[in-house]
């Protein structure tokens, strides 16, 4: 074990000693943030926050949870950062998005209520009616301010619609109500739920300063991610060529008739990339947290989506270098890979206008799953909200070494 | 007292390819011996196995007891290897490569850095010790090269070829830094194509050629089997055609074999100051021009030739 953390310290060493690593590693993203921020105005003292996104609710539900949805867009806590506007006429509503007069429009449809919370005397419906959210594709970072609001209400009616159908049928079992009362005390149940789903306070993002200010949210939050996962990729690739590069001058047939296992070399190289690259990422956060006051978010799921991440990168890079045979093949297939990886995930392009195919292609780089963990903790979320990208982060990472370690097996590569 | 490496009828094939040969031999604790041969003849394969790097197709090799096939970590640790390359990390310092690859031995703490100090001051690179590697010269990178392979006091130490492209004064220093580590006991297996370097360092030699140990033994054994015969070395101009000249050459009477080596022409003769005269005649007959002449002793050089009916640095 000592000699994996000795390899991979040497490796970090030799990383933070290559001039040229450095400008991509560090430089580059750091640069590259810094453009798209000027270009898209987030150093403009007036747009340093998103505030008054445009917003357009139909409400065609009669029910408890439509009028709670418009009630939430309405309330004092999001009065700066969302500007609904309420109307009855769904095609309008579209029409004002496709008009850029909106970031997004929300449909209620009729019997979005009932279909959670059925009336007295009615059952409920196989189906939940789904509410529609209608992007603007030319406002991501609004949209997805909207949609992090929007699936934190959804959350929170769902969880009333299950905690209710436990409660009740707990209650049912435990002999305190009769079966004919559950239809009632489900009802009020959820309508308790919806005036709670309504509330604020249940629905209330991170970062909401205490004076009930804006949300601070920086659009650099939102690209500097992308930014640094596009070039973490560069990194894991640039690690794994150095096993290839130790090859040819003579440095890994030195290892291996030193007292270390092959297994021991790959597995110090693997520490090493790692380590480099959770390095290079902490290292762009601090660094724009301090420059930039960027809101990363909850800063241990910040630590643990970063690790999550190089982790599956560094999957990746291993992979590439299984594959190839010359430092100059892992360079070319890791600056094509870096590219296409920061295309799906968004560095580029905006995911939500993209086709359904294009983004569970998406889901196959890091950089996807990253992006959608690092903009869920900007947007306050937590550590349990990110829960589903690092798994599959962590998974990525581990199925990419089982298929790197097979075919660095098949060739011999650590073997006598 | 049992060798310290005993190599028995070792083969390595690369496919259809066979390296070496079946070779056998055996080293004695304290010995220099040299592997003397021209390249591609199976020096560094023979190395490579014998330090663990490559599975032999067939054959043995033990050291200090331990197989090199069965017991690799054991052999490991017994070996040195400075290996034909400069295999070193050109962004870390000297020091910094030392500390590496001294932790790889197993090394840590104090013991290595005392350890580390010896080495620097060993390969008289201490002042300097702080400059990455990729600052030194090529003669100074061999001298880390070698460093690195001293530092846990290997008992059998193999280096291959480390004088390769070096520039004397360094070559002269390797030189007698290998007669000083086996002034303290240690043993060394030295493989080379340079006669001169195994004639001065070793105590035994083996030549090997197209991965054959052809002969072995001391140098006094190895030059009994050409007889008494010297070498007549002439080095001709680049414009001239040597091989005219050494067809002329093995037409005088008592020359034994003539050779061409680039623009040289060595020829083995009974006397070599007798064969002077009628060379060169036959080269001015010829109109070709003779730049300078060297008349050696019998020497290894006498005894490949002999072996192979070829130079050594064919």
């Amino acid at each position: 074990m000592r000699k994996l953390f000795l390899i991979g310290l040497k490796d970090l060493k030799l990383a933070f000693r290559d001039k040229a690593a450095l400008i991509f590693m560090l430089l580059a993203p750091f640069l590259l943030t810094l453009g798209l921020g000027a270009v898209t105005g987030s150093f403009s003292s007036g747009s340093s926050s998103i505030r008054d996104i445009p917003v357009v609710i139909v409400n065609q539900d009669d029910g408890q949870l439509g009028n709670a949805l418009v009630e939430l867009f309405q309330s004092n806590d999001l009065a700066t950062l969302v500007e609904p506007t309420v109307i009855d006429d769904s095609a309008a509503a579209r029409q004002m998005v496709d008009d850029n007069e909106a970031a997004a429009a929300i449909i209620v449809p009729a019997g979005f209520a009932d279909s959670i919370i059925p009336q007295q005397g009615q059952t409920a419906s196989a189906e939940v009616v789904q509410v529609e959210l209608y992007a603007n594709p030319t406002a991501p970072t609004s949209v997805s301010v909207i949609k992090t609001i929007l699936d934190e209400y959804i959350n929170q009616v769902e969880v009333g619609r299950v905690g209710g159908q436990v409660a009740v049928t707990g209650l049912i079992t435990s002999g305190r109500i009769q079966v004919q009362d559950a239809a009632a005390m489900g009802q009020a149940l959820g309508v308790s739920q919806a005036n709670q789903a309504g509330q604020s306070t249940s629905i209330t993002l991170k970062n909401v300063t205490p004076s009930g200010e804006a949300v601070k949210f920086n659009m650099l939050a939102l690209l500097a991610p992308g930014m640094a996962l596009m070039f973490l990729m560069y990194t894991t690739s640039n690690g794994g060529r150095s096993l290839l590069t130790e090859r040819n001058q003579g440095t890994l047939p030195r290892l291996l008739v030193s007292p270390t296992t092959g297994v021991q070399v790959l597995g110090g190289k693997v520490v090493g990339i790692f380590l480099t690259g959770a390095a290079q990422m902490l290292i762009l956060i601090l660094s724009t947290t301090l420059l930039f006051q960027l809101q990363w978010g909850d800063p241990l799921a910040v630590l643990v989506l970063v690790l999550a991440a190089v982790f599956g990168a560094t999957g990746w890079g291993m992979l590439i270098t299984a594959m190839v045979k010359t430092p100059g093949q892992v360079s070319a297939i890791g600056s094509a890979i870096m590219l296409t990886f920061g295309i799906l995930g968004g560095t580029f392009v905006n995911l939500e206008a993209m086709s359904d195919w294009f983004r569970v292609t998406a889901k196959i780089s890091p950089n996807a799953w990253g992006v959608d963990g690092f903009t869920t903790l900007a947007l306050g979320g937590t550590l349990t909200d990110i829960l589903t990208p690092v798994f599959a982060l962590l998974i990525m990472g581990a199925l990419l070494f089982a298929v790197a370690v097979f075919l660095f097996n098949r060739r011999g590569m650590m073997k006598r | 007292m049992p060798p310290i490496l005993e190599v028995k009828g070792l083969v390595k094939k690369y496919g259809d390819f066979t390296a070496v040969k079946g070779i056998s031999f055996d080293i004695q604790e304290g010995e220099i011996f040299s592997l003397l041969g021209p390249n591609g003849a199976g020096k560094t394969t023979t190395i490579s196995v014998l330090s663990t790097l490559y599975i032999p197709t067939s054959g043995e090799a033990v050291i200090g007891g331990h197989s090199v096939t069965k017991e690799p970590m054991a052999v490991r640790s017994l070996i040195g290897v400075i290996p034909q390359e400069i295999a070193l990390y050109d962004d870390l310092t000297a020091r910094e490569n030392l500390v590496f690859w001294g932790q790889m031995y197993g090394l840590s703490g104090k013991s290595l850095n005392t350890r580390i100090d010896e080495v620097l001051e060993q390969i008289g690179l201490t002042g300097k010790a702080k400059q990455r590697v990729k600052t030194y010269s090529g003669g100074m990178k061999r001298r880390v090269n070698i460093g690195v392979g001293l530092l846990h006091k290997p008992r059998l130490l193999f280096m291959d070829e480390p004088t390769v492209g070096i520039d004397p004064q360094s070559r002269r220093a390797i030189l007698d830094s290998v007669k000083e580590l086996n002034r303290q006991g240690m043993t060394v297996l030295y493989t080379t194509h340079y006669m001169e370097e195994a004639a001065e360092l070793s105590d035994r030699v083996g030549i090997i050629d197209h991965g054959e140990l052809i002969a072995l033994g001391t140098q006094a054994e190895l030059t009994k089997q050409v007889g008494e015969m010297e070498t007549l070395i002439l080095h001709v101009d680049e414009s001239e055609d040597p091989e005219r000249l050494a067809a002329a050459i093995r037409t005088l009477s008592g020359v034994k074999k003539a050779d061409v080596t680039d623009h040289t022409v060595t020829v083995i003769v009974p006397e070599a100051e007798e064969a002077l005269a009628p060379a060169v005649t036959k080269a001015n007959e010829l109109g070709i021009k003779i730049r300078s002449v060297d008349m050696r002793e019998p020497n290894l050089e006498a005894v490949f030739l002999h072996l192979t009916g070829r130079a050594l640095r064919d």
